[in-house]
């Protein structure tokens, strides 16, 4: 952050709610960048900021739109001709990023159209409300296959012991370096943008347009060759029923503003929980498995063939995904895993893709109302609280046989049979409570925002009898496996085939786990003796383990095994196994070699512990960086090689393909040689470059603006299409249920805006976390902020009789709430299509379970719309409708 | 005395500022001098921990004397924080331990709940329960409700797929434990046949 030229705060009050990364902003500021706000409320950050532009709750892509277009129309399209001929940049703009790092060039299938009467893309079927992505797909060029000759590059993937599958067949895309044909990307890109012009965008966001053009004016600074801009965002983009395209829409900027891969760049996601990075590496939700590999399906990913013939790319570095598969089921199923058997993949189960259902954790709920889902397990959330229309939530919990939660205190999912509005004497459901241990009374990994893996010390044993997470699962898993091994029952195979030999010096322990997650291959490795360390808790004594050095070593032929390829390396010092501080997960080396951040030896960061993603885009296409003062990765034209962290201090690990080895099959002998640079800066993706138009989202191949569930409008103002078309838990009419999921109306009980006029939005304050679990347990906490409130302007107090500290009863169709109330000039009200619109403000810290500071008789959170986006399944809570007055109670 | 101060750690032993010293060659010089015995770090040992709260990954130490945590501040050698912490990450001691205002003296925090469990069906109140018996009582649940709701095989568009699929529990959370935990969460989870399992990234 340090880096940039540009800070855009958007959906994101970093300065309250990340504290301490508001410290990077801050250098960067001393330096001369210029900080923008653009939030409902005036917010800490913005009093730290240049720039403060209010924006109206839910309407972020109508923002962005504009400010795609306000970049077309002032810098591409003037200088886009000149640039063609000479092909040398302007000062103002980098067209040699656009044309070879994203598909702006790639042409588009004919039949692909935006309707704006009809606010849909093509491909939508009226009937299933989903789209066909078929018409959002690139026209080929070429068609080519993989090599799998002996030579070939691909001779790998038909190697003994590979499981069969489909090879992929590379569709080089057709493209138009000049952007002139009509169906490539960026003409498309243009026209769908042209729609967005300032006006429209004020009127949708309720914005002052002299305030926008600054903003987009001052964006475009950071379009120039050797210029960055970054943008911070939080849940307040996220948390939409278009959050996914919210999140799409800031990195799809990043591209067009050269954006991605430079140092004081990129799309800064600042995430809630402590470890919500490692749970996401982790894929500890329905569809994902470790590691951003897919789980298993009923459709495309049924079998093991199906799953390697679907998900591995053309081209690009996920054409090893076989060999991060393979190995992931040899960690899984351990020496029951053959290639005989597809590596274990039956006994994992299949995700139901063929009827629409919905697994995740809003459904969830319907799935207990429905009498479905009778056994639930919570660990450290609290959904009772924090999930929306959590009224909802505990109405359904009731309907559970069983509820098990694992915390430090005693949540409103721990009791939601305690609950002011619950009759505990009509809840049939047995409720356990484990005590767990607190951070710094067990050991392990965590990670940070920016991928970095860090190791947590034990420093003391836990209070009493509460146990680390780690201990509590193998407690209930041992047993779990007792019962089927003792007394059979449905299937046992998937439990008693399962891998879960995590035990060092004869207790569970988390090194082990910290192996299998790096990665170890299976000659030198003997997990079946037991694990003993020495005296110094350096070596093994009983047991060894070949930790691998990095996922580069992986296979797809069973002989190597590795829980997370990601994190490959993390863990891999051989010498000490044992001693998690002697890893490069406990490198404390705090030197900035290079001066730009990137503390290459501090902790270890995945992939690889490259710092900066996506690093091939810092330079040009010659291999040369934009900025000479803020290199990553340069090419050395003398040497014909790469300079970069894997050999000199102060740059960065290659986040591409820099270097390629061959092993002469007669002799052995490996030949590296490096790669000479070329436009491959993505190498995630099989194109190798940023996509602009995308066909992977399920809700739209670029982000169009939709109205929140909850909108004061009764139309959109830029296409004939209120709600994003196929959002999750859309009403069920028509008893649709199946196709995409929809809730019904006793479900999610919409409010119009008639009956509740004003948009509301919720946010944490410094002192709090969340739903307080931890925070309202530390009484100086509490102290400094004992309740939660509800922020309104003055105006708006005014015309209903409001001050400051008034009890204040705010409601809508799910609940009413009562909080503090706090008039304020940082809220104010905003004009929207020609009206004025009022806008509060709710924390959402406090409840009704009885820990310190003010309980409340409900949560702030029974008040939000349990609806979501469509391919993140993200609730919406932040824009939603509500009416409030003055109570004496 | 000029020490580093990871000299100070020694909970990381003498061999691995030696042999082992994988990213610990460089550690920063700081001024260690001889502590007067009322100094309230006296005779402490000290580990590193990350923080519990906003995933920005601040460091802390943590300070031990005869077990007992009696510190908890910013790591001065973590580049994220270089020493300091935000209101939350600085009262992160007293998620365990608070000091009594009238003695002085380090008590355990008297909302965290440290034994195990259990409300009955009906009933309006917690109940102490052992862990061998929890443990016991909810593997027992898992196994009856698995069996009763498990799905193993499937036919999807006239084919025959198995699935082994348990539709009738759900598991939520993994935002809060270390990684390996995730793991033995997971794993556990799906071999159990569970699809509805989500955590704090969802939302």
């Amino acid at each position: 952050m340090q880096n940039t030229d540009v800070i855009l705060n958007i959906g994101s009050n970093s300065v309250e709610n990340h504290p301490v990364s508001s410290k990077w902003l801050h250098k960067a500021h001393d330096k001369g960048a210029k900080w923008m706000v653009v939030d409902p409320r005036y917010t800490r950050t913005a009093e730290q900021a240049d720039i403060y532009c209010p924006i109206r709750s839910g309407t972020d892509i109508a923002f962005y739109g504009g400010l795609y277009n306000y970049i077309i129309t002032n810098l591409i399209e003037p200088g886009l001709a000149e640039y063609t001929k000479t092909g040398k940049n302007p000062s103002n703009y980098n067209f040699e990023y656009l044309i070879n790092y994203t598909n702006a060039s790639y042409i588009l299938m004919k039949d692909y159209e935006f309707d704006p009467a009809t606010g849909l893309f093509s491909g939508w079927n009226e009937d299933s409300e989903t789209y066909d992505a078929h018409s959002w797909h690139y026209e080929t060029e070429e068609e080519i296959p993989w090599d799998t000759s002996a030579t070939g590059a691909y001779n790998w993937s038909v190697a003994k012991g590979v499981p069969e599958f489909d090879k992929p067949v590379l569709a080089v895309p057709k493209k138009d370096a000049s952007l002139q044909n009509k169906r490539c990307v960026y003409q498309k890109f243009k026209e769908h943008y042209s729609r967005y012009d300032l006006d429209t965008v004020c009127k949708i966001c309720g914005m002052d347009k002299a305030d926008l053009e600054l903003v987009y004016s001052t964006w475009a600074t950071s379009c120039a060759p050797g210029k960055a801009g970054t943008i911070l965002y939080a849940l307040g983009q996220t948390q939409h029923t278009y959050g996914a395209q919210n999140t799409r829409a800031m990195s799809v900027l990043q591209l067009l503003s050269g954006n991605i891969g430079v140092p004081g760049g990129g799309v800064c996601a600042l995430r809630g929980e402590p470890n919500v990075q490692g749970a996401t590496d982790m894929g500890m939700l329905v569809n994902e498995q470790p590691a951003y590999l897919k789980w298993s399906n009923t459709t495309d990913r049924d079998t093991l063939a199906h799953w390697l013939s679907s998900q591995t790319y053309s081209d690009g570095y996920y054409t090893n995904k076989p060999k991060f598969m393979v190995s992931q089921l040899k960690e899984w199923f351990g020496e029951n895993a053959t290639v005989k058997n597809d590596y274990g993949y039956d006994w994992w189960p299949k995700v139901p893709s063929h009827d629409g259902s919905d697994w995740t954790e809003m459904s969830s709920f319907e799935k207990m109302k429905e009498g479905t889902m009778k056994g639930y397990y919570a660990w450290g959330m609290n959904p009772c609280h924090s999930a929306p229309n959590s009224g909802n939530v505990r109405r359904s919990m009731a309907n559970l046989d069983w509820a098990v939660t694992v915390d430090q205190v005693i949540t409103e999912t721990a009791s939601f049979w305690d609950a002011p509005d619950m009759k505990a004497e009509e809840i049939g459901t047995t409720c356990y409570f484990l005590p767990c241990a607190l951070i710094y009374e067990k050991p392990g990994t965590i990670l940070n925002s920016g991928r970095w893996i860090q190791w947590r010390q034990q420093a003391v044993e836990p209070w009493d009898e509460a146990k680390p997470d780690y201990e509590i699962c193998d407690l209930l898993w041992t047993e779990i496996r007792r019962l089927y091994k003792e007394q059979g029952g449905a299937n046992p195979d998937p439990i008693l085939k399962m891998k879960w030999d995590y035990y060092l010096d004869g207790k569970i322990d988390p090194r082990p786990v910290s192996w299998a997650l790096n990665g170890y291959a299976l000659e030198g490795s003997d997990w079946k003796s037991g694990f003993k360390s020495d005296a110094k808790g350096e070596k093994l004594t009983s047991g060894s383990i070949n930790l691998l050095p990095g996922y580069a070593d992986l296979a797809a032929d069973g002989s190597t095994a590795c829980g997370m390829w990601i994190y490959s390396g993390f863990y891999s010092n051989n010498e000490a196994p044992v001693s998690a501080e002697s890893q490069p997960v406990y490198g404390r080396d705090n030197t900035d070699y290079g001066g730009l951040g990137l503390y290459n030896k501090w902790a270890y960061s995945w992939p690889d512990n490259r710092r900066v993603i996506y690093n091939r885009a810092s330079a040009d296409m010659n291999g040369q960086p934009w900025n000479k003062d803020k290199c990553l990765v340069k090419w050395d034209n003398k040497a014909k090689a790469w300079t970069t962290g894997k050999n000199t201090d102060g740059y960065d690990n290659p986040d591409f393909v820099a270097s390629k080895s061959v092993t002469d099959p007669k002799t052995g002998v490996v030949t590296t040689t490096a790669i000479e640079p070329n436009n491959k800066a993505f190498f995630m993706l099989w194109e190798q470059n940023g996509r602009l138009e995308s066909y992977g989202m399920v809700d739209g191949p670029l982000p169009e603006h939709y109205e929140p569930f909850e909108t004061p409008l009764s139309e959109n103002l830029i296409n004939g299409r209120l709600n994003s078309p196929c959002y999750l838990g859309r009403p069920d009419t028509e008893g649709k249920k199946g196709l995409g999921t929809k809730y019904s109306d006793e479900s999610t009980r919409r409010a119009s805006a008639d009956e509740f006029p004003y948009v509301a939005t919720t946010y944490s304050v410094t002192e709090h976390w969340q739903t307080g679990a931890q925070t309202r347990a530390c009484p100086a906490l509490v102290e400094a902020m004992p309740g939660d409130m509800i922020e309104m302007s003055p105006a708006l107090a005014q015309e209903k009789g409001v001050k400051t500290g008034d009890k204040v009863r705010v409601w809508n169709r799910r609940a009413e709430v009562i909080v503090t109330a706090v008039v304020t000039p940082r809220i104010r009200p905003l004009t929207v299509n020609g009206k004025t619109q009022h806008l509060v403000g709710m924390t959402h810290h406090y409840s009704w379970s009885k820990l310190f500071g003010l309980t409340t008789h409900g949560a702030v959170n029974d008040l939000t719309p349990n609806v979501g986006d469509p391919n993140s399944q993200t609730p919406e809570y932040k824009a939603f409708l509500v009416n409030f007055e003055k109570t004496s109670i | 005395m000029d020490l580093t101060r990871r000299g100070f750690f020694k909970a990381l032993g003498a061999a691995s500022m030696t042999s082992f010293a994988f990213g610990m060659t460089q550690a920063s010089p700081a001024l260690a001098v001889e502590a007067e015995e009322s100094w309230k770090l006296v005779n402490t040992e000290e580990y590193t921990n990350i923080c519990c709260y906003c995933a920005g990954g601040c460091g802390s130490v943590c300070s031990v004397r005869d077990g007992e945590l009696v510190n908890l501040e910013g790591d001065p050698d973590h580049p994220i924080n270089q020493g300091g912490l935000c209101p939350k990450g600085a009262t992160m001691f007293q998620l365990r331990n608070v000091v009594n205002p009238e003695t002085r003296e380090i008590e355990k925090s008297k909302v965290r709940q440290t034994k195990p469990l259990v409300r009955r069906p009906y009933s309006n109140k917690w109940e102490p329960i052992s862990w061998k018996d929890a443990i016991a009582e909810i593997a027992q649940k898992t196994k009856e409700t698995r069996d009763a709701g498990f799905v193993e095989t499937e036919m999807v568009n006239g084919k025959k797929l198995v699935v082994n699929r348990c539709e009738s529990i759900a598991s939520l959370g993994g935002s809060q434990q270390n990684s390996e935990e995730e793991y033995l969460i997971l794993k556990m989870m799906r071999a159990l046949g569970i699809v509805a399992i989500d955590n704090q990234a969802r939302v």
